[in-house]
């Protein structure tokens, strides 16, 4: 579904992303962990266009996507749910989800409503009036209206209370369920790994480990350096 | 001379007249203005030009048909639609390359696009003074309060104004292009991240933006000559009318020209040889207690 090939990202002169090499297969949740700064955000940014990568190759469903624009790549089936949410604060709910272009009918409002049953309460309310879980369920909702194949998930736990935590773990799970394949970012390890099948874990821009969830546990060296658990 | 306001002599209400159908002018500009800066975030100094354009085209317009009621018509239609397809070309060929550079930058550029369009002015009008007539329908006056004349198209002006206010505010609210528009003023990027091509947004409320200085000048060549330079007195007053309602917010604007508009007529009463200064007071006394303008700019 997805191939990132050695990309190297940049912000202005400073060099973020070295070599970075992932891949994500269809149906699969695979996460990208590491710390605060480790390079998390910034991959997701190179893969759907907003960072775009000096080199390397991206492939999404057998096309090369590297240098393609954020909407076009919407439009081809990459959902993006940024860590720090940026909801249209000032449209309310429902016109959050209307204005995103539709690339099939696969989800609409209905549906994902039904996903998010407490966001339809609050249809009518300012997402910039909605708490923190209300604009994270708010924000995959948005995504999830482009009917992506691929959900690209940055940090969606970060800052939210435990009990939400475990909402957003499911419904998660239920998108993974729907068949969609999902690259989550995480910091929060431990809620991590309930979800995902397969990970990364990513330190200054460059890719430490890959495996399987079980490999990862058992790898204690990869855990104390990287992840700090 | 009675007046229905008791203690309002009816020379300061026909001056209120007066100074809301100059709020209406001024409204109409320099909300194409503020949306123009609230979403593409360009301080477009040619907007001023394209009022004037707005006014000159209405002039050859009317001419065409004839100069009377269906030359105005036609004008009211046809002009800003001129403006639009100039401000289109502007756009597609120049802004919509330099939306990521510094406010700056975009200043200096617009500024000399303000020149260059005055120069075109120039060569396809010429300099003299030209005139649009009233159309005979709205021609004359009628009397106020006990015997004040008011001007017709003055009060035509008075009706056009608030179904503007109401065509902008459906326009930004309940139509898709104008939610997305909001949220663009915002989030550019993330607006582009939920599939939706930006460039074409931005190139239409650019477009609108620029649409409504057209009419602005089609609405004003009636009541004044319509000349070179036109464009530069206008400019500064769109930019202080926005600057004092909050940057890029369309009420801001219509009550930046409510405000400037109006201690203008006023100031006359006040003042006559000075009535010009209080405009600039206003300014100066809003932005000494609400440095960001009165309402919430977008910025």
């Amino acid at each position: 579904m997805l191939d990132v090939n050695a990309i190297d990202t940049y912000y202005g002169l400073s060099h973020i992303l070295f070599g970075v090499t992932l891949s994500v297969r269809a149906g699969e949740v695979v996460g990208l962990l590491g710390r605060n700064g480790a390079g998390k955000s910034t991959t997701m940014k190179s893969i759907m266009g907003i960072v775009p990568p000096r080199k390397g190759t991206i492939t999404f469903k057998g096309t090369g996507i590297a240098g393609r624009k954020p909407f076009m790549l919407f439009r081809q089936g990459i959902g993006y749910v940024p860590d720090d949410r940026r909801v249209f604060a000032d449209l309310c709910v429902d016109d959050n989800l209307e204005i995103v272009h539709r690339r099939s009918s696969e989800w609409d409002k209905e549906r994902v409503y039904g996903l998010f049953p407490s966001l339809k309460e609050i249809r009518s309310r300012r997402a910039g009036h909605l708490s923190g879980g209300e604009q994270q369920m708010l924000t995959i909702a948005r995504a999830l209206m482009g009917s992506p194949e691929l959900l690209l998930l940055d940090e969606p736990t970060e800052g939210l209370a435990p009990l939400i935590v475990r909402d957003l773990e499911e419904q998660i799970v239920r998108l993974r369920e729907a068949g969609i394949s999902i690259l989550l970012s995480e910091q929060n390890v431990r809620s991590a790994l309930k979800m995902i099948t397969r990970a990364y874990v990513i330190d200054n821009g460059r890719i430490r480990f890959e495996g399987t969830v079980q490999e990862l546990e058992a790898n204690e060296e990869v855990k104390r350096k990287y992840l700090m658990i | 001379m009675e007046s229905i306001f008791g203690f309002i002599s009816p020379k300061i209400l026909s001056q209120i007249l007066v100074g809301l159908s100059r709020t209406v002018i001024l409204f109409i500009v320099s909300s194409g203005l503020s949306l123009i800066l609230g979403v593409l975030r360009i301080p477009n100094v040619a907007h001023g030009s394209l009022y004037m354009i707005g006014a000159f085209m209405a002039y050859t317009v009317s001419h065409l048909f004839g100069g009377g009621n269906m030359g105005f018509w036609m004008a009211l239609v046809l002009a800003p639609l001129g403006v639009a397809v100039v401000s289109f070309a502007a756009e597609r060929s120049l802004f919509q390359f330099l939306y990521e550079r510094e406010h700056l930058m975009l200043l200096l550029l617009t500024f000399a696009m303000s020149l260059v369009f005055g120069d075109l002015v120039k060569m396809i009008w010429g300099a003299e003074y030209r005139s649009v007539p009233v159309p005979s329908v709205f021609q004359g006056y009628i009397n106020l309060f006990g015997g004040l004349p008011f001007p017709i198209y003055s009060f035509f002006l008075l009706v056009i104004g608030p179904v503007i206010a109401i065509l902008l505010w459906l326009l930004t609210n309940k139509t898709k292009i104008g939610k997305i528009s909001r949220a663009a003023a915002v989030d550019r990027e993330m607006v582009g991240a939920v599939g939706i091509n930006v460039s074409w947004v931005f190139a239409t409320v650019f477009i609108i933006g620029c649409l409504l200085a057209g009419l602005g000048g089609v609405l004003v060549a009636p009541t004044v000559s319509v000349t070179l330079g036109m464009d530069h007195t206008l400019i500064m007053e769109a930019f202080l009318i926005v600057i004092m309602g909050g940057l890029g917010n369309v009420w801001g604007a219509l009550l930046g020209s409510l405000i400037f508009g109006l201690t203008q007529s006023l100031g006359i009463l006040v003042w006559p040889q000075f009535g010009i200064v209080f405009p600039y007071l206003a300014v100066v006394v809003v932005l000494l207690f609400r440095p960001t303008g009165l309402l919430r700019s977008t910025w």
